[in-house]
């Protein structure tokens, strides 16, 4: 009973993370080209948090208010670089649900290694996913030792 | 279910002689060294210089990643920071003195505080300077000749490595979590400990020091205490001491008789995940810029909510599970503090997978700031190895958060695994269990929300 129970519980987890949505509940909005300008100053980006729906074609314009600055995007592999002056940018296909951090991939100081935002593109089915594989989780673990 | 490693011959060799251990030892005593160096004469550019590239990028990583989970306290086994102080101590540098001598005013550590309350507050005081200390060369190497300083000066005063056991900040969690490795150094039949007169292991002899760790290896139930230094293994007369593998987390199965002082650092591990998660990895500027800003308004009003995080939040909610548990249903006979102690048991699968996330999030991307820096360590412009160009390059950075996920639900299944065994062992209904579950279940989301939303 104790492994039907490890199983079931498994395999929930398993297909909430990775199972194939029907079309209606995986579309998001419309795609459109969105324009973003981004501030790189002193470790930090403003805004920190950029959200773009999937499919939307991201042009960012990278205005550095310091020093150079860099801005590589996880997951997506693309790289703008900025200077006071002279802006960076890059355009990209938000081709991938999700949060992905963005980071400055030029050494610009101590802070450097942190200066982090976050390019969230909806729907975030990722952090939904999480969500629903934690609860089943827990369920199902309270079930396999609750009377053991 | 038990294999005794130390007795495939290969490996008792290895752990017999002084040599292997020692090399690596002086080893990481050179790296250690250098990294001080660098932080103190290198480039103040932290992703060039040696000292914070190779402590806080790869150390960690490999501390986090791998030693700590697979083989507990194996680092403290080699651990470069007491070698000086304990080779002073010992007047000897490989070869042991005759019947174990040491040379110190072998004062007692104080009773009131044979506990890890001061390991507790120094991991705050360093975690609570953090973005200072991870980023800036300087504080790193004044941070580690720091340990080295009060390391050497317990050794000259107090008996053994008196440091190791109750002092030092890194030492209190690795602890702590090396509960959770499938590796355990323990006696092979207490009843010949208990025949064995002598008590070599602890007292010492020709062939080496009595237990560092100021420990009786017979008396031994879980890793938290055991340095892995391996010396009982060398004075042991009767062959009665090995290291098993184990099933892991085999120390985390009696949840009973826990302390306060280590429900306390599962609480500060915790706490202090969420707040580097927020603060390092985060996407908020300005508080990183708060947190850096030491000694400004804004910085007091940061280490306020950081201690009170620590203090009182993180342990009030949780103090309110185990609370709402004993409303559920009451336990035998067991006082609110003791079943607060034992509950906090489930924080250590859930703060170890906590930290392997956040580390996750940053050793994989960062790690390639290790190459040029091997071949130029100080920043200099040097190019030792021919890998000083090498570019910045993150590692898999978008296959993150596929390693973050299942670590933090292994973790949380671990976390109401255990909280349904301690409702067993204090004789209440499973469903005293829900509000602990509740609350690591809320941990985990709040993480995965980090790192994720």
């Amino acid at each position: 009973m104790r492994w039907l129970v490890a199983g079931c519980t498994l395999a929930l987890v398993l297909m909430a993370l990775l199972a194939p949505l029907p079309a209606a509940m995986a579309a998001g909005a419309a795609p459109q080209a969105r324009r973003i300008t981004i501030a790189a100053r002193g470790f930090a980006f403003a805004p920190g948090t950029v959200r773009v729906n999937r499919g939307d074609t991201v042009i960012v314009d990278l205005e550095s208010m310091d020093v150079v600055h860099g801005l590589y995007v996880d997951g997506y592999g693309v790289a703008a670089q900025a200077e006071p002056g002279r802006s960076g940018q890059l355009t990209f296909v938000a081709d991938r649900d999700g949060a992905f951090r963005f980071r400055c991939n030029v050494a610009c100081g101590n802070l450097h290694p942190f200066m982090i935002g976050k390019l969230v593109v909806s729907p975030n089915l990722t952090w939904l996913r999480a969500i629903a594989a934690t609860l089943i989780t827990a369920a199902g673990t309270l079930i396999l030792f609750w009377k053991r | 279910m038990r294999y005794a490693l130390s007795d495939i011959p290969f490996i008792k060799r290895l752990l017999r002689s002084r040599w292997p251990q020692w090399n690596l030892t002086a080893t990481l005593l050179l790296f250690f060294v250098l990294a001080i160096i660098a932080g103190l004469v290198g480039t103040p550019a932290g992703n060039r210089n040696f000292g914070i590239v190779f402590v806080w990028i790869v150390w960690w990583a490999l501390l986090i990643l791998l030693l700590v989970p697979f083989a507990g306290r194996l680092w403290c086994g080699v651990c470069p920071i007491p070698a000086p102080g304990e080779w002073l101590q010992r007047r000897a540098l490989v070869q042991p003195r005759p019947g174990g001598k040491l040379y110190t005013l072998g004062v007692k550590w104080p009773r009131a505080l044979r506990n890890i309350w001061l390991q507790n507050a120094g991991f705050l005081g360093v975690a609570l300077f953090s973005i200072i200390i991870l980023t800036t060369p300087s504080a790193t190497a004044l941070v580690l000749l720091g340990f080295v300083i009060v390391a050497v000066g317990a050794s000259l005063v107090f008996e053994r490595r008196t440091f190791c056991r109750y002092l030092c900040p890194v030492g209190g969690f690795i602890g702590l979590y090396s509960q959770v490795a499938p590796i355990e150094l323990r006696v092979k039949d207490a009843a010949v400990c208990a025949s064995h007169t002598d008590k070599t292991c602890y007292t010492g002899s020709d062939d080496g020091y009595g237990c560092p760790w100021l420990l009786f290896p017979g008396g031994l139930t879980n890793n938290t205490t055991c340095g892995l230094c391996t010396e009982c293994l060398k004075t042991c007369t009767r062959d009665n001491i090995a290291i098993f593998v184990r099933q892991p987390g085999a120390d985390l199965l009696k949840t009973t008789g826990r302390k306060l002082d280590e429900a306390y650092k599962g609480l500060i591990m915790l706490a202090c995940a969420f707040i580097y998660s927020a603060v390092l990895s985060g996407p908020w500027g300005a508080l990183k810029e708060t947190a850096a800003a030491v000694g400004t308004p804004g910085w007091f009003a940061y280490a306020g909510i950081f201690l009170a995080l620590n203090l009182a939040i993180l342990p009030g909610l949780f103090w309110l599970a185990v609370r709402s548990g004993r409303w559920i249903s009451k336990p035998a006979s067991t006082t609110m503090r003791a079943l607060f102690a034992d509950y906090a048991a489930v924080l250590i699968p859930l703060g170890l997978t906590a930290w392997v996330a956040f580390t996750l999030s940053f050793a994989l991307i960062n790690f390639s700031y290790a190459w040029p820096v091997l071949s130029d360590p100080l920043g200099w412009g040097w190019n030792l190895l021919g890998t000083a160009g090498l570019k910045w390059t993150p590692y898999i950075p978008g296959f993150v958060p596929a390693l973050q996920i299942p670590v933090l639900l292994i973790g949380l299944t671990a976390a109401i695994g255990l909280a349904l065994r301690t409702t067993r062992q204090h004789g209440q209904s499973p469903w005293a269990a829900a509000p602990v579950a509740a609350f690591c279940t809320a941990a985990t989301v709040g993480l995965l929300g980090l790192y994720l939303a």
